[in-house]
């Protein structure tokens, strides 16, 4: 027969054994990812120089650096956040406010098939459809299949957190005699923005690091591009070819931009968090 | 012994005109029927306050005044509703109309949180599409109307959730006004206030009664004694009994009514 003593004995035991077991775990998924960050930051690091930012990829000679490709990174996403975001934020308007509908139903599915797609496929369709019918690599290409990727996470945060405006906003919009589309977006996105603004901000970052959809849409460029109808380069194709390069110089350069870019990945998040504090909680 | 459906009452007052009138009017949420062959008229410039227990009917009631009854998935109603003589259930009658005439406020304050009290008072315009020449104007009379004015005039530009909840709601009342409604829907307005709050609303009510016909849901018999022209009493998806309020609280002629007013039920 177990006396009280021994049941507290028991307990406490089994409340250590399993604060041990919950810690290893912690270190155990964040190891990888300190590893991973440290080893960029320490690689990169070293080849990171001024001139990676400011002279265009020399030739076999060695040095110079890849100036184009991280703007080339930047347009390419600021173009397909401005084609992906309003598209994305009003079909998830439609998805919420029409919720149960046959087509919200549909809509709602393919944007989940959508979400789980290996994006070089998305490459695949685009090359087929842009790149054939322009036939040429382009800037704008690589534009569209970051878009397509970035849709689905949009449409469904905007969803998720339309739907979680309170019922009695939209009653209180329906009595003052608002037609349906004013209520979307002067009550229920204005009440979802602060939340909808982070979701955006990590569907920005999650198509910043995408390599495989870039390939055979916006390719590579070694000079300055001056428009989206060339190709151009960026830093997830440049990490790709340098690393194939036989040179130890360019696989500087990729450890290089893989830090540049796992920053710009970093700041991303910081924003989506801060954006998606609401202004009026934190006082 | 008394009636078994609930009989149209006579018109209480042949001087006044009926600004509202429900005709035969029944409401169901899917299958289950919340209101039966309610007939009674809303007179103008009058206070007609709806009692009766819980889920007896009245928020449909006052719901399908302004058509907000059919926004609920699976609603729908039967029988007809006068504006001014003319059917609010009609073909070619836009419910967003009906609405900035018939203006509506909650059980719960629910003012915008993401606007401040100014937009607050002006969202009803702007949902419509309608910029007011003069917005200071529009936000000033109608906060002195709600007397809410003198409370906040200082804090215009302040989130409207961050005002007291009888703030609140006069703020929502406010909202209404705004749009310049002709009748005035209040499902159960003070349910979430204290008494201090609670007098303030219906001292409002008294002001408000000239320029606008008022219709009020409420719970406390003795609101309705005190503020109401008219009662109407609902008992299961019915009215059992409709007058003026002091005959109906001092003479009531149906038994459940008298019933209820005692505190025998509900």
């Amino acid at each position: 027969m177990t006396t009280r003593t021994d049941r507290y004995v028991t307990r406490r035991i089994s409340d250590k054994v399993a604060s041990v077991l919950s810690a290893a775990a912690v270190v155990a998924a964040l190891l990888p990812l300190v590893a991973l960050l440290s080893y960029v930051a320490i690689r990169g690091f070293r080849a990171l120089t001024p001139a990676l930012f400011t002279e265009l990829p020399a030739p076999a000679t060695g040095g110079g650096g890849i100036a184009n490709a991280v703007v080339g990174t930047v347009e390419l996403v600021a173009l397909a956040s401005l084609m992906g975001i309003p598209v994305g934020v009003l079909a998830g308007l439609f998805l919420a406010e029409y919720r149960d509908s046959v087509l919200a139903r549909a809509v709602r599915f393919c944007a989940d098939v959508l979400a789980g797609i290996p994006s070089i496929l998305v490459g695949v369709v685009v090359y087929a459809t842009v790149v054939v019918g322009m036939k040429r690599f382009s800037g704008l290409a690589g534009a569209v299949s970051l878009a397509i990727l970035m849709l689905p996470l949009v449409t469904r945060t905007t969803d998720e957190l339309a739907r979680t405006v309170p019922e009695s906003l939209r009653e209180a919009a329906i009595a003052l005699g608002a037609p349906r589309w004013r209520i979307a977006l002067q009550v229920i996105l204005r009440t979802a923005a602060p939340g909808i603004r982070g979701g955006v901000m990590l569907a920005v970052a999650r198509v910043c690091g995408e390599t495989a959809p870039l390939l055979f849409t916006a390719f590579d460029n070694d000079f300055w591009t001056t428009s989206p109808l060339e190709p151009t380069s960026t830093m997830q194709v440049r990490i790709f070819f340098y690393t194939l390069s036989p040179r130890d110089d360019r696989h500087g350069q990729a450890w290089a931009a893989a830090l540049v870019l796992v920053a710009l990945v970093m700041i991303l998040h910081a924003v989506s968090r801060r954006l998606s504090r609401d202004p009026r909680s934190s006082s | 012994m008394n009636t078994t459906r609930s009989t149209p009452p006579p018109p209480p007052a042949p001087e006044a005109t009926t600004k509202m009138r429900a005709e035969g009017l029944t409401a169901w949420f899917g299958e289950k029927r919340a209101l039966k062959d309610i007939t009674l008229p809303l007179v103008e410039h009058r206070v007609t306050a709806v009692i009766g227990p819980s889920g007896c009917g009245k928020s449909t009631f006052v719901r399908c005044l302004n058509r907000m009854h059919e926004v609920v998935p699976g609603a729908r109603t039967k029988g007809d509703v006068l504006l001014d003589g003319r059917s609010i259930y009609a073909r070619d009658v836009d419910p967003v109309r009906i609405r900035r005439r018939v203006g509506m406020v909650f059980q719960r304050p629910n003012p915008f949180p993401t606007m401040s009290i100014r937009d607050n008072v002006l969202a009803g315009l702007r949902l419509s599409g309608m910029e007011p020449d003069e917005p200071a104007v529009v936000v000033e009379e109608t906060l002195r109307q709600a007397a809410l004015w003198d409370e906040v005039k200082d804090a215009l530009d302040r989130p409207g959730g961050a005002l007291s909840g009888g703030q609140q709601q006069r703020l929502c009342i406010a909202r209404c006004l705004a749009l310049e409604p002709e009748v005035l829907l209040m499902d159960e307005p003070c349910s979430s206030l204290d008494p201090i709050a609670t007098a303030k609303i219906e001292e409002l009510i008294h002001e408000l009664r000239d320029r606008y016909t008022i219709v009020i849901v409420t719970h406390s018999m003795q609101q309705a004694a005190r503020v109401s022209d008219f009662t109407a009493f609902f008992y299961l998806g019915e009215l059992v009994e409709y007058d003026h309020a002091d005959v109906l609280f001092t003479k009531p002629s149906d038994p459940r009514t008298e019933d209820y007013i005692t505190g025998r039920f509900g």
